[in-house]
């Protein structure tokens, strides 16, 4: 298929479509209404069926019951809408249901605004929701990488039997750039046929029952060990990262995921230019993070530098990844406000100036 | 060889239920079940479990199941039956599941007209978390959380769903019945084999309201909650179809029971 030039939202309402899925429940709120309004008129297309839900509570419910009948499903949101949805994510957890997730990344807390941020990193990667589980989470930084990245979740998902969260901010929904689908391509896992589904029981099989009650607290704590073990395994086979600019010898690496790497990109390079080596590691998988990569590229630079559009967050899981006490720079913007090449370049210029303060982890 | 005269049904699993003595899930269940096997729709059902007293009705179907969270039923309803026309999908709710929490999916899945049927469950309590108000216990009934009795003022009256779910204007079949004699259990079973035939047949959502008895939580004996029923929410809530789908003729009352 030939490059199209495609709004993010659209992108990722296509790529799902092309990933097999024939099912999206959504409800609707700023800024992802594009990927519900693609999906209305794409579904029907395909033989699909799009629900708009009464509300995100009811979405991923009804996610819930076509996951588990064995059907590939999507729903999309913007975080407070993800709020609402985090009881339901944890059911998927608990029943083992593959769901896929869009949260298109707004600034709160509560109902905050509707421009770009990176406030739901804790949320995603760390406390969805209640009980022990984790999601994976994948953060792409172009249009093309969502499309790619939307239809890598479906299978994930599928392979793991859990939810796959795929969170971009503002301006992954909004953007518009070209984008390419391969007609020839192949799931990323070998998927073995869903016959745990609830597909009606002809009693050649054992009775499906999607669930995730457990009333023995034996049989509960050996569910737990069991999905740790699956976690386990995402940990090991899963981490996904990038790495750009002078990884062996930086003066200062630049961590930072989404957009905001690109933007970091665009100040690296015009460091590079005044003679200032940058490194960078962008995290794709927030879970499982990267630690190895952000660990050893760490190590061979003078400075650290997290770029975030929150107060920090990600930067806890950078300070889990040293290992070791060491400083920290770290710039963020915002409520919706941007970062800018030109307050990366500042930031760096400043840490080698020595005249920018540091977060210290003891 | 005697004729066997009175069997399990094929729908229902060998097994000891949990419920309480005196109460009427049991032969709710077994309504269900018969009209499932006489149906000939068991390898083709999909039931949905709510959170409440009949949480483990997976345990008692012998059909594919889905425990949905408190009140959403409906939703993973809708989720099931879009993913798969072909199946036959009931959830089976009761009145804190239904009629509290879970009021905005059972009020849009009616709404959107989805071809699945609700089995509701109303005893006029809750009945797995011991015994607190519903939003269909009745006035002056005593809970844990209205010791001394409902009071209209400060907690309102009870809501009629099967009245509220029939003022929609997509078509549907709606109806109340009762479980509490052997002759309600007749015509609730009546009820759920129209319910569960017009899903089959493609033609509309389907709920049937079931009023129950909760000696237990009543603090009554079986005998007495049989009569408390009788003389309290009968009147409230009326037996009968409150909706059929456009052209069918709504059938007789049912009879007293």
């Amino acid at each position: 298929m030939a490059k199209k030039l495609m709004k993010g939202s659209e992108a990722i309402g296509e790529a799902a479509v092309q990933a097999g899925c024939h099912l999206f429940f959504g409800y609707p709120i700023t800024p992802q209404n594009e990927i519900p309004e693609y999906l209305s008129s794409r579904l029907p297309q395909v033989g699909g069926t799009f629900v708009q839900a009464e509300s995100e509570v009811a979405s991923i419910n009804m996610l819930y019951g076509a996951a588990g009948a064995g059907e590939r499903v999507m729903t999309s949101s913007s975080s407070p809408g993800i709020s609402l949805m985090a009881e339901g994510i944890s059911y998927c957890a608990g029943a083992k249901l593959p769901v896929v997730i869009v949260n298109i990344m707004r600034a709160g807390p509560g109902l905050g605004g509707i421009l770009p941020a990176q406030a739901d990193y804790f949320q995603a990667t760390k406390g969805l929701a209640h009980g022990d589980f984790r999601v994976l989470v994948l953060a792409p930084w172009s249009i093309q990488e969502a499309a790619d990245l939307v239809q890598d979740a479906f299978d994930l998902a599928d392979y793991y039997r859990n939810p796959v969260m795929v969170v971009g901010d503002g301006l992954i929904g909004q953007m518009m750039e070209p984008v390419e689908f391969y007609e020839d391509r192949k799931p990323i896992k070998e998927l073995p046929p869903k016959t745990w589904a609830s597909t009606g029981w002809k009693r050649d099989r054992p009775k499906a029952i999607i669930n995730s009650l457990f009333l023995d607290p034996a049989e509960l704590e050996q569910h737990n060990f069991d999905l740790k073990k699956k976690y386990d395994l995402m940990e090991r086979d899963e981490v996904r990262f990038a790495t750009y600019g002078s990884v062996d010898s930086a003066d200062v690496v630049i961590i930072a995921y989404g957009t905001v790497a690109r933007v970091c990109l665009s100040a690296i390079e015009a460091l590079e230019e005044d003679g200032i080596k940058v490194a960078m590691v962008r995290p794709i998988t927030l879970w499982p993070y990267p630690y190895e990569a952000v660990r050893e590229v760490a190590a061979k630079a003078k400075d650290i530098l997290v770029v975030e559009l929150s107060t920090g967050q990600m930067i806890e899981d950078v300070r889990l990844a040293l290992q070791r006490p060491r400083p920290i720079h770290f710039h963020c913007r915002l409520g919706g406000m941007l970062v800018s090449p030109e307050e990366v370049i500042a930031k760096v210029k400043a840490i080698k100036a020595g005249e920018s303060e540091a977060m210290h982890y003891a | 060889m005697p004729e066997a005269v009175f069997v399990r049904p094929d729908s229902l699993t060998d097994v000891q239920t949990h419920y309480c003595p005196g109460c009427t899930h049991g032969i709710i269940h077994r309504l269900v079940a018969e009209v499932i096997d006489e149906l000939g729709i068991r390898d083709r059902t999909v039931g949905i479990a709510p959170v409440g007293c009949s949480v483990l009705a997976y345990n008692y179907f012998d059909c594919d199941f889905h425990e949905a969270a408190h009140g959403r039923a409906p939703a993973v309803a809708t989720g099931i039956k879009r993913a798969r026309p072909d199946l036959a999908v009931f959830a089976y709710q009761g009145d804190g599941d239904l009629a509290s929490i879970g009021m905005a999916e059972i009020v849009h899945c009616a709404n959107r007209g989805e071809k699945v049927t609700v089995v509701f469950v109303n005893n006029a309590i809750y009945g797995m978390t011991g015994g607190q108000m519903a939003p269909t216990t009745m006035p002056g009934q005593s809970a844990t959380t209205c010791q001394m009795g409902r009071d209209v003022e400060l907690a309102g009256y009870p809501i009629r769903v099967a009245e509220l779910i029939s003022t929609l204007r997509t078509p549907a079949f709606v109806a109340r019945a009762s479980s509490h004699s052997p002759l309600a259990a007749v015509n609730a079973k009546e009820m759920l084999r129209r319910a569960f035939k017009y899903q089959v047949e493609g033609r509309c959502f389907s709920m049937v309201e079931i009023l129950s008895t909760c000696p237990t939580n009543w603090g009554l004996t079986p005998a007495e909650s049989t009569k408390w029923l009788e003389k309290t929410m009968l009147p409230y809530y009326p037996l009968g179809v409150f909706k059929t789908p456009d052209g069918d003729d709504r059938a007789p009352l049912p009879r007293k029971p």
